[in-house]
């Protein structure tokens, strides 16, 4: 009994961090990832709250996944969500102030973040608690995998520092490196995200999509066939 | 143990409690009842909100003191900064009680308001209290606020029973937010000893960079308004921030700090806010005063 539940554990923790990555696969949770990765600092910060939400809200919903009544399932696993973000919020603000200053309105976002959603729905509705709980937490680890290598790229690049400690001198303080503020700003999340995504699809070709319909060639007469 | 004795008692007395006996035989009831009925429906409702809402208001509650600690800690922190009265590693509450005094003014009049209790006094939810504030015609407002409060907090630094400097608060809308701060002053109420800003959201690296202790350190010295022909100081500011670097051979490098490079919006913004504030409309008439008086004296 006891290694199977390893098992489903190992698999829960582990796919979500390259085969199943819930940003560079399912896509989600993108507009996070675009908005606080400018600092290693703040996105250290968004990973664990939202590592500890999702698999807090999961562990939550599993357990009670039985009594929900269909008719009001999103409502119930919104609130579950809600205010366990709250609390998030809420312990951020009185113990790391500074950060909850400048990640700001993001935290709170984190309630319509799809990965939240996305788990309890695909996931804890139907497992029992300690495996959603595992879950949520490897799926945690597989967005702040992204999250920390964007980070990476964009502190460095766009202002010569890695969590506020100085990497490359920069031009202005009479050294080399001339930052890149391409790299501050969040359509830079998105190139290096599409990057990613590009090369993990070159390493794993299974994770490619077929395309949903083909354009045909005119010689295969008036298309159609399929 | 003993812990758990009284764990126990209280479930016992749970037990031969009629209400929770009742409680626990519709608990069962609503359980075994099928998903999808409505009174299961409405109960689990009911349920999952009396939980949730306990959880969310025990840690909103129980987390107050820290939070408003943090941001009262955050203030004085950025007042001692703007000061240049801040220290590594000194105490920053003992710090700003020795040094510091807060004095309310009367923005209309640039008179002190002795009546009012200036620690507990907030400025920021006055400017929210239709009561305390007034609404800033729209030919006036360029620093887009809407709304002042009329009463301002000020701080004033002292040394050996002198005004050192004169810490002003300052807001006004950047590119993505409105810009919280504070200009500090010589006692002359022209030349600039430093300004800070504690609450902004500006784009990180460019427009951010407000915050920027090196950029922040150009403010140093600049003279507010400009001198005029009679040896007078000019009604409106001249202060104000440029594209580029300031070049200090050219006339009128006094009143010009460094633009922040990437961040045109932001730079307007701070050059806006700092022309309202330093106008008649802000802090020009309590500066006059102050001038007139010769700080020893407050």
């Amino acid at each position: 009994m006891s290694d199977i539940l390893n098992d489903e554990t190992k698999k829960v923790l582990t796919t979500p961090l390259v085969n199943d990555n819930p940003i560079t696969l399912q896509v989600l949770g993108i507009c996070s990832a675009l908005a606080v990765t400018s600092q290693m600092s703040t996105s250290l910060i968004m990973a664990l709250a939202l590592t500890s939400v999702t698999a807090c809200s999961s562990a939550a919903i599993s357990s009670i996944r039985n009594h929900i009544p269909s008719s009001i399932r999103i409502i119930v696993q919104m609130t579950i969500i809600a205010s366990l973000v709250i609390v998030v919020d809420q312990i951020l603000k009185a113990f790391a102030y500074e950060i909850s200053k400048q990640l700001s309105v993001f935290v709170g976002l984190i309630i319509t973040n799809c990965i939240v959603m996305g788990r309890a729905e695909a996931y804890a509705m139907k497992n029992p608690p300690l495996e959603s709980f595992m879950d949520g937490i490897g799926n945690g680890l597989g967005y702040s995998l992204i999250l920390i290598v964007v980070a990476f790229f964009r502190e460095t690049l766009g202002s010569g520092k890695l969590l506020g400690i100085e990497v490359f001198k920069l031009t202005k303080d009479g050294g080399w490196y001339d930052p890149n503020g391409l790299m501050l700003l969040p359509p830079s999340a998105f190139f290096i995200i599409g990057l990613i995504i590009w090369s993990v699809r070159q390493w794993k070709p299974k994770q490619v999509e077929q395309a949903e319909f083909k354009i045909m060639s005119i010689a295969h007469g008036e298309g159609g066939h399929h | 143990m003993l812990k758990c004795e009284q764990f126990n008692k209280i479930c016992d007395k749970l037990d031969s409690c009629e209400h929770y006996q009742k409680f626990k035989v519709y608990k069962d009831k609503i359980l075994a009842l099928g998903n999808d009925s409505l009174e299961k429906t409405i109960a689990i409702a009911v349920a999952l909100c009396l939980v949730c809402a306990v959880l969310v208001s025990f840690s909103a509650v129980a987390l107050k003191p820290l939070q408003v600690h943090n941001k009262e800690l955050d203030m004085k922190q950025n007042i001692l900064d703007v000061a240049g009265l801040l220290q590594e590693g000194s105490d920053i509450d003992s710090a700003f009680s020795e040094k510091i005094e807060a004095k309310i003014v009367d923005l209309e009049t640039g008179d002190y308001v002795e009546d009012m209790n200036a620690d507990e006094y907030d400025q920021r939810k006055a400017a929210k209290d239709p009561a305390l504030s007034v609404a800033i015609p729209k030919d006036k407002d360029i620093a887009h606020i809407r709304v002042k409060a009329k009463y301002a907090k000020v701080f004033l630094v002292k040394e050996d029973g002198a005004i050192k400097s004169i810490i002003l608060p300052v807001n006004g809308y950047g590119l993505w937010s409105t810009l919280y701060g504070f200009l500090s002053v010589d006692p002359d109420g022209q030349t600039v000893q430093s300004i800070n800003f504690y609450d902004q959201a500006e784009t990180p690296g460019l427009g951010g960079e407000v915050v920027n202790p090196t950029w922040r350190a150009l403010w140093k010295g600049k003279k507010v308004y400009a001198e005029t022909e009679q040896a007078a100081l000019s009604e409106e500011p001249a202060l104000s921030l440029i594209k580029g670097v300031v070049d200090s051979a050219k006339p009128g490098s006094q009143h010009q700090v460094d633009g922040l490079a990437g961040a045109t919006l932001t730079s307007t913004g701070v050059t806006n806010l700092v022309k309202y504030w330093m106008s008649k409309e802000g802090f020009a008439p309590y500066l006059a005063k102050v001038r007139t008086v010769k700080g020893a004296q407050l």
